[in-house]
């Protein structure tokens, strides 16, 4: 559900760069969103349908990039790439300790846009 | 057929709230008015056990109570009939809070004469996870019923918490749940989280959960 406050958002900021940028048509949109964001790909498509009708971004397609989980070792500092299921069970590979920080994995984020 | 170009974003999406957010967290920090984001599960205990805080603490501390639902007010009715000032945030279907929606409700609750404010937030493990709320710390509730797996559901809302109460501990002999299990998964998730046991229906474990609640508003208050 919080998909729709969300498409909201990317709405108001993809229509605030096309105005400055004297855009006629959004055709696509670049997101990145971090794999450890509960987002649905379809969802989020759907609602931006719904909300973008009657504006220059009616039928842009957004195109969603997952990115990683990184985590920062505590003990050694180095970092490396976890999946969310595997969270619970992963260690540095490095030195073997758990004890992490998270570096990303739970950005929303527009990168770019494709306009006409 | 007009040549398609590419424009530079660079936003963040959620950038709005993050700021909104900031402004709560720096305006309560000046009134010394913590503010505690309480999430969880629907029927996990969460009006339960801000009536047993309020119990506790209504004469050492003043208490106040940002209540959020999708479309009801029994639960700040349930809290003002104890005397502690309460606000009901209807999220007109909305699955959480966000810093705005927050605003709204200290801005209706005269926060600078409270010690702490309690939000409890809409009963859901995913969405309000998602959104800072402009609190200083954020609590969650696991309650026995609903298994010992959920840190591997919901690894977000484990891993951003400072606190997790495991409720409903009176269940504990009637069912499966594995106590040790989930303290592992959970702190594999997030080695800085502190777990407590409580039953809000017994008062067992409560008196730790008011002893760490009192530390964090003194600590938070510069009175340590």
């Amino acid at each position: 559900m919080h998909e729709l406050p969300i498409t909201e958002s990317i709405l108001k900021i993809v229509l605030k760069h096309a105005e400055t940028n004297n855009v006629r048509q959004v055709v696509a949109i670049h997101l990145q969103v971090g794999k450890l964001s509960d987002l649905e790909d379809e969802w989020i498509q759907r609602y931006f349908d719904y909300l973008s009708k009657g504006t220059m971004a009616e039928g842009a397609k957004l195109k969603i990039e997952r990115m990683p989980i990184m985590l920062q070792c505590s003990a050694c500092s180095t970092s490396y790439e976890a999946e969310a299921t595997k969270l619970g069970d992963i260690v540095c590979p490095n030195c073997g300790q758990k004890d992490s920080t998270l570096l990303s994995g739970r950005e929303y984020y527009i990168k770019d846009m494709e306009v006409q | 057929m007009e040549d398609v170009r590419l424009i530079e974003v660079k936003e963040e999406i959620l950038a709005d709230n993050i700021k909104v957010a900031a402004e709560v967290r720096e305006r309560l920090r000046k009134t010394k008015t913590m503010l505690l984001n309480l999430m969880s599960s629907p029927g996990s205990g969460k009006t339960s056990l801000i009536l047993q805080t309020v119990a506790n603490l209504k004469d050492s501390l003043r208490l106040g109570v940002i209540e959020a639902d999708i479309d009801s007010t029994v639960d700040a009715e349930k809290v003002a009939a104890r005397g502690i000032p309460a606000i009901q945030l209807r999220t007109g279907g909305f699955c959480h809070l966000d810093a705005t929606m927050v605003t709204q409700g200290i801005n209706a609750l005269a926060v600078s004469n409270l010690d702490l404010v309690i939000i409890e937030n809409v009963g859901n493990l995913v969405c309000p996870a998602e959104f800072d709320t402009g609190a200083h710390k954020n609590v969650m509730i696991l309650s026995v019923p609903e298994g010992d797996d959920k840190p591997l559901k919901y690894p977000l809302m484990f891993s951003i918490c400072d606190l997790l109460l495991v409720n409903k501990i009176d269940y504990l002999s009637l069912s499966d749940f594995d106590m040790s299990a989930l303290r592992k998964r959970v702190l594999a998730l997030n080695p800085r989280i502190v777990i407590l046991e409580v039953s809000c229906k017994t008062g067992s474990g409560i008196e730790g959960w008011i002893n760490w609640l009192k530390r964090e508003v003194e600590a938070f208050k510069g009175l340590k």
